[in-house]
């Protein structure tokens, strides 16, 4: 089997042609680096991505904390992550890096706050 | 009452390319820098910019914006440089002379050295003349990231996005995450405007259809927005008559370009690039008025921050050497050929090492830049693949330079 895909990892969207046999690459080629590589086995068996959003914030300067997840997850996970961060609700302040979520439904990343929100005065 | 100041330098704009040129410029001993920035907080757009990559090629890892802010903003902090938030910069003069709004009310800055890092805004609705009614439910997709990211408003529930750009591209991702669905995103060039990659994570991963030589051809709706006609264009981009076709939908987002935001530029009298519709600058990122620097989206439209925090630290040398005496002459233009729509800087000295950054005019595979000087290559850039969409850098090395003529960039397509 041989695909085309765009390399999402860095700005550079180098194309990679794949060969492959189910699940066991064959060759790639296209890619810049060996980010590329592992970017195209990854696509063959379980492509994965970083999602990223924000969750409601009580007592914060803001309404709203931005997050992500602390690595990249399995692509057809990401709307359920995406629950997972819609259910949630933190109370200021929040610091950046600071852990929202451990493990989110076990797919190994957790959900972290980007940004600091500091709580409201009163 | 307007309260006077004077500071060494001050930097007009905290996003990105003000906080690294800050920075950048305390580093080589100029305490005296100020940063002026109109929003509560600094970071600029990168506050909204809540997706992730960011800071690959400073960083060496995926960061969101709000992140790659945070680290400047971290530094501005431990180096006490000073800066005023909540602070409209209202006026600037060729003699350096800045009014500021601020909370506190007007404020006077004489300056001995500006740098403008205001940024860019993006092409409105009305710089495009859709026809159609107007109704609500039309936004720009900064504007549309704004509500989204930052004011935790949701802005439809069915969207169609005119324009391939980046943002448009990210916000098309984010409303499907967010629960709406996007039928679509048209761009009026027979090629994507935005990143190759954002086709792919933000379009593909979610079966969100590109449909390339396309545009919207009315709005309709009375109220709400309740659809948009979408025609094909022909090689001459007008809409190709018969061709219309109606995709119903409550919102329309526009990411068809953004423009670098001039207008205290030209208060100050400073030369304007037509292509850019960024300030004209020499090596050291000087603008035609002495003393006046430009760096980021301001000078010209980048598409990686990465870039941006670059272009803004290399000025803080010639700010420096300005601020001490004085920069050496740039006499040597440098002039955009065949398959380059622009270069910045457009003057250099030859007297040392400078990078060219430019965009090429169309797609192109296996193309090599080469810059000529009296009809010699002083440098050649071989590049598998060029888009529109990533900007090319170049490197010059002054010696290979011989006097004043002009040095000129052109593309060739290799057999």
């Amino acid at each position: 089997m041989k695909s085309e895909y765009i390399c999402t990892v860095c700005p550079n969207g180098c194309e990679l042609s794949v060969e492959y046999e189910g699940e066991t690459m064959i060759s790639c080629t296209g890619n810049l680096c060996r980010r590329g590589f592992e970017y195209a086995k990854s696509m063959i068996t379980d492509p994965m991505r970083s999602v990223t959003s924000s969750v409601l914030v009580e007592g914060g300067v803001m309404p709203l904390v931005s997050v992500r997840t602390s690595a990249p997850v399995s692509k057809k996970r990401m709307f359920d992550v995406v629950d997972v961060v819609k259910s949630m609700k933190v109370k200021a302040p929040v610091a950046m890096g600071q852990v929202l979520c451990e493990n989110v439904l076990g797919l190994g990343a957790d959900i972290i706050a980007t940004r600091t929100v500091e709580a409201a005065e009163k | 009452m307007i309260k006077k100041i004077h500071r060494r330098a001050v930097v007009i704009g905290g996003g990105p390319a003000g906080l690294a040129a800050a920075i950048a410029i305390h580093d080589k001993g100029v305490e005296d820098v100020m940063i002026l920035e109109r929003e509560p907080r600094l970071g600029g757009i990168l506050n909204q910019c809540i997706h992730d990559g960011f800071g690959l090629t400073r960083f060496g890892e995926a960061l969101s914006g709000p992140e790659y802010a945070g680290r400047f903003i971290d530094l501005v902090n431990e180096k006490r440089i000073e800066y005023l938030t909540d602070c409209m910069v209202i006026g600037l003069t060729p003699e350096k002379v800045i009014t500021a709004a601020t909370r506190e009310g007007l404020l006077e800055i004489s300056a001995d050295a500006v740098i403008l890092s205001m940024g860019c805004r993006e092409r409105p609705r009305g710089a495009m003349s859709i026809p159609g009614d107007r109704p609500s439910g039309v936004f720009t997709a900064g504007v549309a990231q704004a509500y989204i990211n930052k004011q935790d408003l949701m802005i439809g529930k069915r969207a169609v996005i005119l324009g391939s750009g980046d943002i448009g591209m990210i916000m098309a991702r984010r409303l499907t995450l967010e629960g709406a669905r996007v039928e679509a995103v048209f761009e009026i060039l027979p090629y994507p405007s935005g990143l190759p990659r954002n086709i792919e994570q933000c379009l593909n991963d979610f079966g969100i259809p590109l449909y390339l030589s396309h545009t919207v051809t009315r709005i309709n709706g009375r109220k709400r927005l309740e659809s948009v006609t979408v025609s094909e264009v022909g090689p001459d981009m007008k809409p190709i008559p018969g061709t219309e076709k109606i995709w119903p939908c409550d919102t329309l987002i526009l990411s068809v370009g953004l423009i670098p935001e001039n207008e205290l530029s030209l208060q100050a009298g400073v030369e304007l690039d037509p292509v850019t519709r960024g300030p004209v600058t020499d090596e050291n990122c000087q603008t035609s008025v002495p003393g006046i620097f430009a760096c980021g989206n301001v000078l010209q439209v980048h598409d990686l921050v990465d870039f941006v925090s670059l272009e803004a630290e290399s000025l803080a040398g010639p700010v420096k050497e300005y601020l001490d005496g004085g920069l050496p002459d740039c006499r040597i233009p440098v002039e955009a050929g065949n398959g380059v729509r622009y270069t910045v800087p457009r003057r250099i000295s030859g007297g040392k090492d400078v990078t060219l950054s430019f965009r090429p005019s169309a797609p192109m595979r296996e193309v090599c830049y080469e810059a000529f000087q009296d009809g010699r290559v002083v440098s050649r850039l071989r590049l598998k693949k060029a888009v529109p969409a990533v900007m090319v850098h170049m490197d010059i090395k002054a010696s290979e330079l011989r006097g004043e003529g002009p040095v000129k960039v052109v593309a060739r397509i290799e057999e």
